[in-house]
């Protein structure tokens, strides 16, 4: 079980946490220019690495914050957290 | 007994104080102190248990937690039994009664044994290749399979015992209390560390506790009296915490770990009363120190598994800890030094042995000297290829190795013997390192695995890293702890160490016979009657994973996971298939460590604590009224309220009729309520919701659907202007949180501009819902200052409001078609308002309906349920609700799926009405929908979501999805069933008051 360093609260259980998905995927503002394909691409897409991954991740049983996470998946190593709209701290 | 195993020279055992126990019916005696298995032996009992397949007689092998064959059923047909017990772990008290296991009618006589004779043709995989076919046969072979497989026998009555879950947060963790972990708990409380020391035994001390060997001595004394004063000392440090019989199951990333601490399995049953048996320790270590010692090896050869066969290593403990020989003429067998040491054990005490049979040509050590200087025979470069005697060894056969040692040459000796102790060296219990996702690494020299990369803050230190000898233990515990802790100083100024023992080991995966292998049986996995003959077999069949030929042959799968026989699997695979052992690397070892009883993984979540439940503040007048419960996510709702032994249907025909009739009041406090508010906040809304939204009036109400990004229905609800600035919505019971957390989630990722607050005030209000055509009078007398004509207070408005001085929010909104008023009070006052409202709805017949009549009322009016009617595949114009998807709107959450390719599609399951032929059928919810029963395959259109009987139109009405449906009204379709196809035409699924006349009409 982790213990991810929330950017609002700081070190707390992983279960207080719930795991949102892949990171950095921006809501088209336009949807309705979009083409079925370009729009598949926003909806279903995910890369779903073995690796470094930018995540998204809430505080669910905290304080409701939505942050980033970057994470090794194949070791579980959480490298990074910051907050909506940062950029990434490492590549 | 006439024999004397017993030996009165262990200080662990209480010889003043006798137990009594009983061993398959018979009763025996031992002392305080003693395991099941030291007293078991002590009696001159090797015979415990049958083997799985071939129900071979078997015997304890081991002393601790690894032991295969020596597990046992307590207390059958008690309530506090459990199976598959290691006989080696019990500690025995007054009145433990233990018992056989997969054995019939005893286990000196077992029906089952004939497997043994059959064994030729029960190879690996005989299950899977035999039962197979025909296929459809299964299920008939199944039942006898389960019957004579399965070990123990599960509880058939309630546990009567308390368990609880604790966390714990420390400094430093240290697993396993022998040398080296006392060592490091030490250092670590020393140097101000929060330090949690836990061993699974019932002792501190691990094997050199009762080390009293003249040839590893510690500063000149005896390893075990060196010992005894550490732990003598670290009792006293005050940040450290010890806990005995303390088994770490599990050890997770970031250092979570979790342990069974077990409270009262050793104390007579009767002293258990009102206290914790086990404890599932949580704990969160900043650092973890692994100090779980090693696991000795047994070896390879012929008929391996017989009682009387146990590892070196047991013999000497039995003997040092419990003072107990385990046989009167002992023969062992080793390929290193550590029989040695078990050999002067027995000679100390006057113990025979018969002869040593080392399989090294070569053995110059110390106390190999010493054991040749007590007239004990060695026999060098010997194997043992055979061993006899059913119930009991009796006899050994040996052979001369080849010098490659891949055959057995010259004539065979055979030894009488009454207990052989068997070594193969040792293996790193490196289990609890690899779940943490620690990386090993192969070392050739000796054969084993060893930790290499440590994935958290955590060490490995003494022999469960590889260290085997004294000095290696005592030095790199050391030189690991200075490194580990970043300190100069460790405890310990000098250490010196005296050891007679020598590190060679000659390493033979799989002992060579006479025989050809096929005629052998030679034990690998002793608990699973795996054989190296079955492992060969394996790669001969293609299989060639460790993995796969984990699974074909059952090698490691037991209630033990292969602690003994694992690695020899591995190396018999690599030496038959000519590969590198580093290179198959090890199948995982998973969690628990030991098995854990349900009740220390549930704790106190049992019985009403099982689950969380919410109850509503109006849930004692439901109880009180003999409501019946429905639960609706963690929600207890009031499901229908039975009158004088009627039945569910009848309640609830009832209630229905009365809601229509006259008046029906329902408890809609579960409804989930988010309490939105920001100068943004109609905007945000529009964005939510399909339908538009800013041009709703303060004071008015509206009915929103909402949509997931692939367009698909995900909640629905009236939200209502409170304010300019100010929404309360409303979600679905089991939705609010799921409906916050998606809201929010816009919010802060994709809208951070907008300016927008959300709360969750579901548990703050209590909702009572008052409908029917009365349903104004009845209200009116509730509330006798507020207006409630029509032009005042119109269907879709609310109104501010207050009952006595409390304050309330009055919403005229329906979702049974009926006029209908929904009170919102603070939630401590929902009871008293409700029972006001029963008292001013007595002249009316108001009459309380739960869930049920709520689902038909709405059925007749062709109201969707989110998630009954729909399943995450519904789009808005699936379900017939083109009119509420705004086509004015840019954007909203889900707006450019509604035209994607797929959800264009006109032949997409739809939801229609469903009218039976005979008006009296009522359809079974789930049932499927098809047009032609003739065609084969028969082709499924649908299926029904919801079916009621209307008492109000007095006839079975149901709703479904159909592929095209939209298109097929009037249509007769067919729902067959078990024993017969219901006729149904496709309608409306609007039953009742289309015009929605009711809403407003006047009485």
């Amino acid at each position: 079980m982790f213990l991810i360093n929330c950017p609002f609260c700081g070190e707390r259980e992983q279960s207080e946490f719930k795991a949102g998905g892949e990171a950095h995927i921006v809501r088209p503002k336009q949807p309705t220019e979009l083409s079925d394909d370009e729009w598949a691409e926003y909806l279903f897409m995910r890369k779903n690495i073995k690796g470094v991954q930018f995540e998204r991740w809430n505080h669910v049983h905290g304080c409701r914050k939505w942050f980033n996470m970057v994470r090794d998946t194949s070791n579980d190593q959480i490298k990074a957290v910051y907050k909506m709209g940062e950029k990434p701290p490492i590549k | 007994m006439s024999i004397n195993l017993r030996f009165k020279t262990s200080k662990f055992i209480d010889e003043t104080y006798r137990v009594s126990f009983k061993f398959n019916n018979k009763t025996y005696f031992g002392f305080k102190g003693d395991t099941l298995a030291s007293a078991l032996l002590a009696n001159g009992i090797h015979l415990v248990g049958r083997s799985f397949k071939y129900h071979r007689p078997r015997g304890i092998m081991t002393s601790g937690s690894e032991e295969p064959n020596a597990i046992i059923q307590l207390h059958d047909n008690s309530s506090r039994t459990e199976p598959n017990v290691r006989a080696t772990e019990v500690e025995i008290y007054e009145g433990l009664v233990a018992s056989s296991q997969n054995c019939w009618p005893s286990v000196n006589f077992d029906v089952g044994g004939i497997n043994n004779l059959l064994s030729p043709i029960l190879p690996a995989g005989f299950y899977y290749k035999t039962f197979m076919w025909p296929a459809s046969f299964w299920e008939k072979y199944e039942y006898f399979i389960r019957k004579s497989a399965g070990l123990g026998k599960s509880p058939k009555v309630t546990d009567p015992d308390l368990y609880e879950h604790n966390y714990i947060h420390c400094d430093v963790l240290v697993i396993g209390a022998g040398i080296s972990g006392i060592m490091a708990a030490k250092i670590a409380a020393k140097n101000g560390f929060k330090t949690l020391l836990v061993d699974e035994k019932s002792y501190l001390g691990g094997s050199s506790i009762y080390d009293n060997s003249e040839f590893s001595k510690i500063n000149n004394q005896l390893t075990s009296s060196w010992l005894e004063k550490e732990i003598n000392e670290i009792s006293k440090l005050e940040n450290l915490e010890i806990k005995v019989r303390t088994s770490v199951a599990a050890f997770h990333g970031y250092n979570f770990l979790l342990a069974r601490e077990n409270l009262t399995d050793h104390l007579p049953i009767n002293q258990r009363e009102n206290k914790v048996r086990q404890r599932l320790l949580k704990i969160r270590a900043k650092k973890v120190i692994t100090a779980t010692g090693s696991i000795e090896r047994p070896l390879i050869f012929d008929n391996n598994d017989r009682p009387g066969i146990l590892l070196s290593s047991a013999i000497k403990k039995y003997i040092d800890l419990y003072g107990v020989a385990c046989g009167e003429n002992n023969v062992l067998f080793t390929n290193n030094d550590t029989a040695y040491e078990t050999a002067m054990s027995l000679i100390q005490r006057g113990i025979k042995i018969n002869a040593i049979i080392d399989n090294r040509e070569q053995v110059d050590s110390k106390i190999s000297y010493e054991v040749e200087k007590n007239n004990i025979k060695i026999y060098k470069g010997y194997s043992v290829v055979d061993t006899y005697g059913y119930r009991r060894i009796n006899k050994i056969s040996i052979m001369k190795l080849s010098k490659d040692g891949q055959t057995v040459i010259g004539d065979k000796t055979k030894l009488n013997c009454d207990c052989l102790g068997v070594s193969g060296g040792w293996t790193p219990a490196v289990h609890l390192f690899t779940q943490s996702g620690g990386k090993l690494r192969f070392r050739e020299e000796d054969q084993v695995f060893i930790p290499d990369v440590y994935p958290s803050d955590q060490i490995s230190i003494g022999s469960c890293n590889g260290d085997f000898s004294l000095e290696e233990i005592v030095k790199n515990t050391l030189f690991s702890l200075k490194k580990f802790f970043n300190i100069d100083n460790s405890e310990y100024k000098t250490i010196e160490i005296i050891s007679g023992l020598n590190q060679s080991k000659r390493n033979i995966w799989l002992l060579p016979s006479d025989k050809s292998i096929g005629k052998t049986k030679s034990f690998v996995d002793y608990q699973n009657d795996a054989t190296s003959k079955d492992i060969k077999l394996a790669l001969r069949e293609g299989f060639r994973s460790i993995e796969h030929v984990k699974r074909y042959t059952t090698t490691g799968m037991g209630t033990d996971q292969g602690k003994l026989g694992n690695m020899h699997a591995l190396g018999i695979i690599s030496e038959t298939a000519g590969t590198k052992m580093g290179e198959h690397g090890t199948t995982t070892f998973r969690p628990p460590y030991t098995p854990l009883t349900f009740g220390t993984i549930v704790g106190r979540n049992v019985g009403e604590f099982f689950d969380i439940f919410r109850r509503t503040p109006i849930h004692d007048w439901h109880v009180a009224n003999n409501a019946e419960f429905e639960n609706v996510g963690q929600w207890k709702r009031a499901w229908y309220y039975p009158k004088d032994n009627e039945n569910m249907h009848q309640a609830v025909q009832r209630e229905s009729k009365a809601a229509r009739d006259s008046a029906g009041i329902l408890d809609a406090s579960t409804l989930g309520k988010i309490d939105i508010q920001g100068t943004d906040a109609s905007e945000f809304l529009n964005r939510v919701y399909t339908n538009a939204w800013s041009k709703l009036a303060v004071g008015k109400c509206r009915y929103g659907l909402m949509l997931n990004e692939d367009g698909m229905v995900y909640d629905d609800g009236v939200t209502t202007r409170l304010g300019e600035n100010h929404y309360i919505m409303t979600t679905t019971t089991g939705g609010a949180a799921n409906v916050l957390g998606k809201l929010e989630d816009y919010l802060q990722t994709e809208w951070p501009e907008l300016d927008v607050y959300l709360s969750s005030v579901t548990d703050h209000y209590a909702t009572i819902s008052v409908c029917g055509p009365n349903s104004k009078k009845i209200v009116s007398k509730v509330i006798p200052d507020l207006d409630f004509s029509d032009e005042n207070f119109p269907h879709m408005s609310f109104k501010n409001a207050k009952i006595g001085n409390i304050k309330c929010r009055i919403m005229r909104i329906s979702f049974t078609g009926e006029q209908s008023y929904e009170i919102n009070i603070q939630a401590n006052f929902g009871k008293s308002v409700w029972e006001k409202c029963m008292e001013a709805g007595k002249d009316f017949n108001i009459t309380p309906y739960g869930t049920e009549t709520m689902h038909l009322l709405r059925a007749e009016k062709g109201f969707i349920i989110v998630g009954q009617d729909t399943d995450a595949t519904l789009t808005p114009i699936d379900l017939q609700m083109d009119w509420i998807v705004s086509k004015k709107k840019y954007d909203f959450i889900g707006k450019r799926s509604l035209y994607r390719s797929d959800t264009i599609r006109e032949d997409r399951k739809q939801l229609v009405g469903l009218l039976t032929e005979n008006p009296e059928e009522v359809l079974e919810e789930g049932a499927q929908i098809v047009s032609d029963v003739k065609k084969s395959p028969i082709e499924m259109l649908g299926h029904v979501t919801s079916s009621y009987y209307s008492p109000n139109l007095k006839k079975s009405i149901a709703l479904g999805v159909v592929k095209s449906g939209k298109n097929m009204l009037g249509q007769k379709l067919i729902i067959p069933m078990e024993n017969k196809n219901i006729n149904v035409t496709v309608a409306d699924p609007v039953f009742l008051d289309k015009e929605g006349k009711r809403l407003n009409a006047k009485l």
